[in-house]
């Protein structure tokens, strides 16, 4: 394997799956005539993406053994002195990510075959994957915060566009208008960051900038904000992370996230699980330099993280949908991604992201691998017992919950359990909150999972009580005629991503957690503050190898909170299933609040929705109607009208009427002067 | 006979030529000269482009010859960096109006085509005038051509509209003459602009001349509140009409302001630059509300408009290289945007009948190559990455950031306003189910209309890939503009 890196192969690596996604989504669709067939559609993107995968597989072969790059492939422009670029930037953290997205994206291309063989859009659905695949990796290959911001909008357009992928259903499409304007308001955030990242250090260069952070760290921000002191750097930190959260979901702008399974469950796997929303999490570890050095965006960063990984883990536990309980799974582990970021342990956070991608593609493929299985129902209190008749779908889905929940030896052991431990040996104020709900999380995540995992693959069979059978929340065209078969296994083209994914999560931690937490694989690219941040260093103190660390980790809370969370899942929903339905009675404000997800759906359609829709009607009626069109340009031409209606009275053209009026005159002017006389 | 002057009276001549020979009963003829007529304007544009020489402010491709010597008018033309562009993004959006009106048109189709080859040539001429009176011409000129197309071709309120653009407009452009009437006194007799830019006046002269400029200028953008009328004039107007409205003639007055308001009353532009930034902002949030909540697609569009070109004002008042580029490029993306998204209106009008959001529903099951297009332009209008609509706009939100945080901010909002009045829209009227017969029994855009989206989409794409050659034309001469608004005139 070659040493260096040259900007050709890397520039095939992000155009390679677009070309896949050109031809698709020209030829293979009706607005190119439909010339090309599903069968050459597939072939060329999963070529392209095939292609991907095997340079970024070399690429990260060369990166370990010390290549990096990192060049302009053009300029976009320059204005004022500001160079603005589009261009690569190649180390361990690029490298990294670009083989999980790829890897992933190629086994959920595969997978997809199978997923959407019924379905009419199945050239466009693969364009659009490879158009996702794309855009993901010019965001993680870039070198500028302009090109960041170019694969951050991307990324969003084609969630966009996979959402309402069903551009029929009324769900769908709301949902992705709804993904889409969430994610604006993090953009507008993030934009506001670059912005005043230009401003003050005039370049959007990575290397650039980090080498100026020291120079940001020392301004005031000089501008009034409402009465406080602040630092330029954390007003730039947060208005940075306003955008990672907008992106990976955290909480207040998690709202879309959820709603997104009304996508395909494919693209649930790869787009809403494994790697757009991590972009967030990749950016700020990206900025590492810049986070370090402002701990109240540290901690604010903690705190959002926190609440999302336990406020969202709550709302797996009532979901009913199988989709949904993934999803907020998702978002409580991306909260996990944030507290470690907070917590300075950048390398931690990036860790979970790559575990997490492996075994949340897993779990959402498993899931859509049941609802096919299940001929499109996805509601978990009608299922039970599938592990007869999935068992492919049954083990991998076991080793998914398995490295979800921590067990000790699977990847998500690693990386959860390393971000426990840094949390609590942080010394940020907010750690101590932090830590609480981590651990907290640990319970409910073992909990939800496993409730799901027991009730989808053990128990009685419950296939016939659905009232609705067919109308499941993920697309049914074509399944109506076979609604009352038993479940059957999928596909190989489905299984086999199963299995594929199901072996990194779970070995990839134990064989990576060495050199990727406590090694040099990422000295050069994640920076750490040691003497104020040291719990990374602490950290690294404690470890003694991937075997030492499973065996403590028997010893430790996490460990049993997580058994804990499985026991009573068993026992509730196996055991004794009328625990759940007297808790439901006992909870039920809880409950409740649970249902509406906060009430923060509801808030944001009555009173931001509806407050900026009543704004708007208000203004153009009032504001543009009334007032500038109906007092002033009416107004105006009315004043007109009555002064030459005034003037034309004196000149009606009779002579009579300016006889009189002279005779008037003269009379009145008489009288004056022979009264004052 | 100079390039400028091919620009300019090219399709002016085809144009007296359609209506000289033109009758409805060679329809078919004259669409093609008027199509040929079009494209060579734009072929003789080009060269322009090619042979510009970057890296100064001087003006270049210079024409001067007297005109009315009694009074020194010249026949001065020129184009500098900033107004390159908009020659040859007159020609364009001409050629694809001509194709657009192809077979939609179907009275007077000499007029209507020749209405629109004489605007073009009119509006070039005042992108390239350096004579104010030459340029008093031109301006005024084009409400001609603009108030027949509206009057002739309109809606069935047609009447009011073209009066209402007429007079507003008009209004706002005679205090302009009076101000070019007091600078060629001032200056002992010369009309010449360039002289202007370095004619010392003092502080109460400039302000009187700058809000003179101003009330040309603001209702032509149009900027709140003067903007009233656009929404009016949009619906009235036929789809070309729009497309040139929206896409050219309001670049007018933003392009009035870098020519005369800021650089020959830099002090009263200083001075009142923060009034013009406060305007803009407000028509950057008060009209993105306002936009989203109409019920009928072109007035949407139209205060979708109003919304963009707060963005170029904003950036020019903000005096920094960063803000005057990013107003510059927003003015030619939204050129190309705004024409695309009238004419994808146009194309659900001419089969439907009605402009009303309600009306539609589910589009995309019907027309799905026409979905895709205007997905396209639905995004480049809400400012996406790698469309012409995001150039601009991230311009002006790094210069508004770099000029005050604030302003940046509010400015920055445009993002969630612009994505969330387009999208609704695209919504409600090209995805969902078949709403009703009308969708049901509609038919996919044909080969002419494919390829006219198709002109205005690679542009979109080519803008937003790769604007370095849009800014770079510009750069010195905006930094020069900078570096004499900078400096006071006062004597």
């Amino acid at each position: 394997m070659s040493q260096t890196l040259n900007a050709s192969t890397l520039l095939a690596i992000p155009l390679a799956p677009l070309a896949g996604s050109l031809l698709a989504g020209i030829w293979g669709t009706q607005f190119g005539g439909n010339w090309i067939g599903r069968r050459l559609s597939h072939t060329f993107t999963i070529l392209g993406v095939l292609v991907a995968f095997i340079l970024s597989a070399m690429t990260l072969s060369s990166v370990i053994d010390g290549a990096r790059f990192n060049e302009s492939i053009y300029t976009w422009m320059v204005v004022g002195g500001l160079k603005m670029e589009i261009g690569f930037m190649v180390d361990s953290l690029t490298a990294m990510m670009m083989c999980v997205v790829t890897f992933v994206s190629l086994m959920v291309h595969i997978y997809t075959i199978g997923y959407m063989d019924e379905d009419e859009g199945y050239n466009r659905f693969f364009a659009y994957i490879s158009l996702f695949t794309f855009s993901m990796l010019m965001l993680v290959m870039s070198n500028n915060l302009l090109q960041l911001f170019f694969g951050w909008e991307a990324v969003g357009l084609v969630s966009y566009l996979l959402i309402g992928f069903w551009y029929n259903k009324p769900t769908a499409i709301f949902a992705n208008m709804k993904a889409f304007l969430v994610n604006r308001v993090g953009d507008f955030g993030f934009i506001i960051g670059i912005g005043l990242i230009a401003a003050y250090t005039g370049t959007l260069n990575y290397t650039e900038l980090f080498a100026k952070a020291q120079e940001l760290a020392a301004i005031d921000f000089p501008w009034y904000i409402f009465g406080m002191d602040a630092m330029l750097i954390t007003v730039i930190c947060i208005c940075l992370f306003i955008g990672a959260m907008g992106k990976s979901a955290q909480f207040p702008l998690h709202v879309w996230l959820p709603d997104s399974m009304e996508g395909p469950t494919p693209i649930s796997a790869l787009i809403h699980a494994a790697t757009m929303v991590t972009a967030g999490i990749f950016m700020v570890a990206r900025m590492s330099p810049l986070f370090e050095l402002s701990d109240s965006a540290l901690n604010f960063m903690m705190v959002i993280g926190s609440i999302t990984a336990l406020f969202m883990g709550f709302l797996g536990i009532i979901q009913n949908d199988i989709k949904r309980v993934v999803a907020y799974s998702t978002l409580s582990q991306l909260g996990y991604m944030t507290v470690a970021l907070g917590a300075s342990a950048y390398s931690v956070a990036v860790f979970h992201l790559m575990t997490h991608a492996f075994f949340k593609a897993l779990l959402f493929l498993g899931a859509g691998s049941v609802i096919m299985g299940m001929h499109h129902n996805q509601d978990i209190r009608y299922m039970g017992g599938l592990r007869k008749y999935m068992p492919i779908t049954w083990i991998t889905s076991l080793l998914g919950s398995l490295a979800l929940i921590g067990t000790p030896l699977f990847s998500g052991f690693y990386s959860k359990d390393s971000i426990i431990e840094a949390v609590h040996l942080s010394n940020l104020p907010a750690a101590g909150f932090a830590n609480f709900a981590v651990l907290a999380g640990v319970f409910v995540t073992a909990f939800y999972s496993f409730r799901m995992y027991f009730l989808v693959f053990h128990g009685p069979e419950r296939y016939d009580q659905n009232p609705d059978a067919h109308h499941g929340h993920d697309d049914h065209h074509g399944h109506d005629d076979h609604g009352h078969d038993k479940p059957h296994e999928s596909p190989w083209v489905v299984t086999v991503p199963l299995v594929l994914l199901a072996i990194p999560s779970v070995v990839i931690g134990y064989m990576t957690i060495g050199p990727m937490l406590y090694g040099d694989f990422f000295k050069d690219v994640i920076f750490i503050d040691a003497v104020k941040h040291p719990a990374m260093q602490k950290l690294g103190e404690l470890f003694h190898g991937p075997v030492a660390m499973a065996i403590h980790g028997l010893s430790m809370a996490p460990f049993w909170l997580a058994l804990a969370g499985v026991v009573t899942a068993w026992y509730m929903y196996l055991v004794n299933p009328k625990v759940p339905a007297f808790f439901a009675r006992a909870l039920r404000p809880l409950i409740v609040v649970l249902e509406n997800k906060y009430f923060m759906d509801w808030i944001n359609e009555n009173i931001l929705a509806k407050g900026a829709r009543g704004l708007g009607v208000g203004l153009w009626k009032v504001g543009d109607r009334a007032i500038i069109d109906g007092f002033f340009v009416n107004g105006s031409w009315k004043v007109v009208g009555l002064i030459s209606g005034m003037v034309r009275w004196f000149q009606s053209g009779f002579l009579y009427h300016y006889a009189l009026v002279m005779i008037l005159g003269v009379f009145v002017l008489m009288t004056y002067f022979v009264w004052l006389a | 006979m100079g390039l400028l002057s091919l620009a300019i009276w090219m399709p002016i001549a085809f144009g007296v030529i359609l209506l000289a020979f033109g009758r409805d009963s060679q329809a078919g003829a004259v669409r093609w000269l008027a199509l040929i007529g079009a494209i060579a304007s734009l072929l003789v544009t080009l060269p322009l482009i090619s042979g510009f020489q970057l890296g100064t402010s001087e003006m270049q491709f210079v024409e001067k010859f007297t005109w009315f010597e009694r009074f020194n008018v010249h026949y001065h033309l020129g184009v500098d960096g900033i107004s390159l562009w908009m020659v040859p993004l007159t020609a364009f959006i001409n050629v694809v109006v001509v194709i657009a009106a192809w077979e939609v048109i179907t009275r007077k189709v000499n007029q209507y085509m020749a209405a629109f080859l004489i605007l073009s040539g009119l509006m070039i001429g005042v992108f390239s005038a350096l004579d104010g009176i030459l340029f008093y011409v031109f301006f005024e000129a084009t409400l001609i051509p603009m108030y027949l197309i509206i009057g002739i071709w309109g809606g069935p309120n047609k009447i009011y509209a073209a009066f209402k653009f007429f007079l507003y407009t008009l209004l706002g452009s005679l205090l302009m003459l009076v101000a070019l009437i007091y600078l060629y006194v001032t200056s002992g007799g010369s009309f010449d602009i360039l002289t202007w830019h370095k004619l010392p006046l003092s502080a109460g002269v400039q302000t009187l001349l700058f809000f003179a400029f101003f009330a040309a200028f603001a209702v032509k953008v149009p900027m709140w509140p003067v903007h009233t009328w656009l929404p009016d004039v949009h619906v009235e107007a036929p789809t070309g009409g729009s497309a040139v409205l929206a896409a050219i003639m309001l670049k007018l007055g933003a392009y009035g302001f870098l020519r005369f308001s800021m650089p020959i009353a830099p002090d009263a532009a200083r001075e009142w630059g923060m009034l013009i930034i406060v305007l803009s902002l407000v028509a950057v949030i008060y009209v993105g509300l306002v936009a989203m909540v109409q019920q009928d697609m072109k007035k949407l569009v139209a205060y979708s408009s109003v919304a963009h070109m707060g963005f170029v004002t904003l950036g020019f008042f903000m005096f920094n290289p960063l803000g005057v580029s990013g107003g510059i490029v927003q003015m030619i993306a939204h050129g190309f945007v705004s024409a695309a998204m009238f004419l994808c209106i146009g194309v659900l009008y001419d089969r439907v009948h009605s402009r009303e959001i309600a009306s539609y529903g589910g589009v995309v099951n019907t027309m799905p190559k026409f979905a895709a297009f205007a997905l396209l332009f639905a995004m480049a209008n809400a400012g996406l990455p790698g469309t012409a609509g995001f150039v601009g706009e991230w311009m002006v939100i790094l210069g508004g950031v770099q000029f005050n945080f604030w302003i940046g901010l509010l400015a920055a909002s445009a993002l969630i306003f612009g994505a969330a009045y387009t999208l609704w829209m695209f919504k409600r009227v090209y995805l969902g189910p078949v709403s009703n017969d009308d969708v049901k029994g509609l038919t996919d855009i044909n080969a002419r209309e494919f390829l006219m989206l198709a002109l205005l989409a690679v542009a979109v794409l080519y803008m937003g890939i790769y604007p370095k050659p849009f800014t770079d034309v510009m750069d010195a001469s905006v930094m020069d503009l900078l570096k004499h608004v900078a400096v006071s005139k006062l004597p």
